[in-house]
């Protein structure tokens, strides 16, 4: 009993203490049972739910998506199994025969190009300057960054889809003001690709803006004061002691940020469906339509198996790259 | 020394301020076209504050519109995911309370899905559901998602500190290992637990794509997928629009506020671990 006591009161909280004691109460024929088989089989039944789930929508459908790749699988053959035919490497011979298909990569090639940098020198930035001062001002505009971040897609496209509205948006409304002619903000393919991933970068910043933060005020003070005390300048102090302690915020930015943007498909699809003309039209988004519009499974799923390739072979670089650096 | 000199911290906070509201705007936009009359909404030049404030466009959303049933099916999909977040408390307990056969596999499996976008897994998924009649039900919506393993390797990371010894005294008593989850485990890992709820919470309000794929007839339709309808009527009607987005966004902001600090630190460690 004295090893239960001591344990229970070095637990933080009185709960803890509350918890214990109620269960000191148990029978002495419980007791008994203690390191039986139900003790050996236990943690497997705490693991087992999450864990069933998990092989049920984590992994099987990557088996189920490399199956079914390789059939025709359609809406026909939902109903009927016995239809299904298997064709090998039909589905992939096509995708990569479809002129589609390579619009797609080139569109997300775009949106890689154009978003990876934009959105990690904008938070970066952003977090410098939060990081500036630690006065409850500044700690207050975290919050209005911070917004969009956990905002649901759904009502963002709406209030974008309203302000980019070509004829009473408020964006060319305020552009008529100053004599400027309306603008088709989702309406003409290079313009659209660049406010649909505008919308993108704002609601991504903000996450990566509480990433940097963090990783910054990490920084020991030490390290900042012994470079003002020889001298160095803050331009200096910046670039060489905060920025290579910023390392690993910076590579998880980048990887996710990467990852994030080879998955682009939120805003394209509530904004423009992918229009105008296929201009919006990412791989993830090529993929849904032909997936759930056309129920071409096989076809969609074959396409899904290509983009898993792309993205792990695009990680496995990244960290290849990282362990390179550090050594 | 190392603070900034005062004509540097006011240009950056005016700056950072003017970033704020213009990151901010379109929420503020998106509220006071709520309350504005229909016509008000696209007139030329547009008005930011409504001339009569009006409550009219939330109120054909509840009459006019199913959005009553919208947000009853939102709140059940949120709840099934309270079940989920005990699962996974319950799986994060397993992984860092004991040493079986087989742990360090499984949980080397968990962390593998971690690497696999959604774009791979919607069609399979869909057609496992669809297998075992789960689709257009809002068990099938909450499915998918139920379970994460960055919740799970998280709740692992909070109860491993938890001290052996309390537990083990507890067994000495003679409590079974559920009830020493439920009432020494649980209530010590709070924290944890009230990181995650948030989470889930926001995610599960917010989610789109599965409840648009699961669910196919319109009483099963969450918020988010009512509201995606309204963008494809024929005359757009802004102020309604912007009343359904408001629904939505509002009650997030309100967490928001009320959760912050737990918010902020979910996500942190939810990017640095």
């Amino acid at each position: 009993m004295t090893a239960n006591g001591g344990a229970a009161t070095a637990a933080p909280g009185g709960t803890a203490v509350a918890a214990a004691r109620g269960v000191r109460a148990a029978t002495p024929a419980r007791r008994r049972r203690l390191g039986g088989w139900r003790a050996a089989l236990a943690p497997y039944g705490f693991v087992a739910p999450a864990l069933l789930l998990l092989a049920a929508f984590g992994l099987l459908p990557i088996l189920v998506a490399a199956g079914v790749s390789l059939t025709d699988l359609d809406i026909g053959g939902l109903g009927h199994p016995e239809t299904i035919r298997f064709i090998g490497l039909g589905n992939y011979q096509r995708l990569f025969a479809d002129p589609d298909f390579w619009h797609a990569l080139g569109t997300t090639a775009f949106f890689v190009v154009i978003g990876v940098p934009t959105i990690i020198v904008v938070s970066l930035a952003v977090a410098v300057a939060l990081n500036m001062s630690r006065s409850r001002f500044f700690r207050a505009l975290r919050a209005f960054y911070f917004l969009p971040a956990i905002t649901a897609i759904v009502a963002i496209s709406l209030i974008w889809g309203y302000l980019y509205n070509s004829q009473f948006g408020l964006l060319n409304q305020l552009l008529a003001q100053v004599g400027v002619g309306p603008v088709g903000w989702l309406s003409e393919p290079t313009t659209a690709r660049l406010s649909v991933a505008l919308v993108a970068v704002w609601r991504a910043t903000g996450l990566n803006i509480i990433i940097f933060l963090a990783a910054l005020q990490s920084v020991p003070r030490e390290y900042l004061e012994a470079a003002a005390l020889d001298g160095a300048g803050r331009w200096t102090t910046f670039w060489r002691v905060t920025f290579p302690l910023l390392r690993f915020a910076l590579f998880f930015v980048t990887v996710t940020t990467l990852i994030g943007w080879l998955q682009f498909f939120d805003e394209p699809y509530v904004l423009t469906k992918g229009g105008p003309v296929g201009a919006t039209t990412s791989v993830s988004l090529f993929i849904f339509k032909n997936g759930f519009s056309l129920n071409q499974f096989g076809y969609a799923s074959a396409g899904s198996i290509v983009l898993f390739v792309i993205i792990a072979a695009v990680t496995a670089v990244q960290l290849r790259m990282r362990r390179s650096d550090d050594a | 020394m190392l603070e900034h000199r005062r004509p540097v911290l006011v240009v950056t906070g005016a700056l950072l301020a003017a970033g704020a509201l213009i990151t901010s705007f379109p929420f503020v936009w998106m509220v006071t076209s709520s309350l504005k009359p229909a016509t008000e909404a696209v007139s030329v030049p547009p008005r930011f504050w409504p001339s009569e404030p009006t409550l009219a466009a939330y109120v054909r959303l509840f009459t006019e519109l199913d959005f009553s049933r919208y947000l009853v099916n939102t709140i059940v999909v949120t709840l099934l995911g309270g079940v989920g977040l005990f699962f996974m408390a319950m799986a994060g307990y397993g992984f860092a309370k004991y040493r079986f056969r087989g742990s360090g596999t499984l949980f080397l499996l968990v962390l593998m899905t971690l690497m696999i976008p959604v774009q791979v897994t919607m069609i399979p998924t869909y057609l496992i559901l669809n297998e075992v009649h789960l689709t257009n039900t809002l068990v099938g919506i909450a499915a998918p998602t139920l379970v994460s393993a960055f919740g799970i390797f998280l709740f692992r990371q909070f109860m491993a500190t938890i001290p052996d010894e309390l537990l083990e005294a507890a067994r000495l008593d003679g409590a079974g290992e559920m009830r020493i989850f439920l009432q020494i485990v649980l209530p010590l890992s709070r924290p944890i637990i009230a990181v995650q709820a948030v989470l889930t919470f926001i995610a599960g309000w917010n989610s789109f794509l599965w409840p648009l794929i699961i669910a196919t007839e319109q009483d099963k339709y969450t918020l988010s997928v009512g509201l995606s309808l309204l963008n494809q009527q024929i005359t757009v009607n802004p102020t309604l629009q912007m009343a359904g987005a408001s629904l939505m966004v509002v009650p997030i902001i309100v967490v928001f506020v009320i959760f912050q600090k737990h918010i902020v630190q979910g996500f942190t460690m939810s990017g640095l671990k």
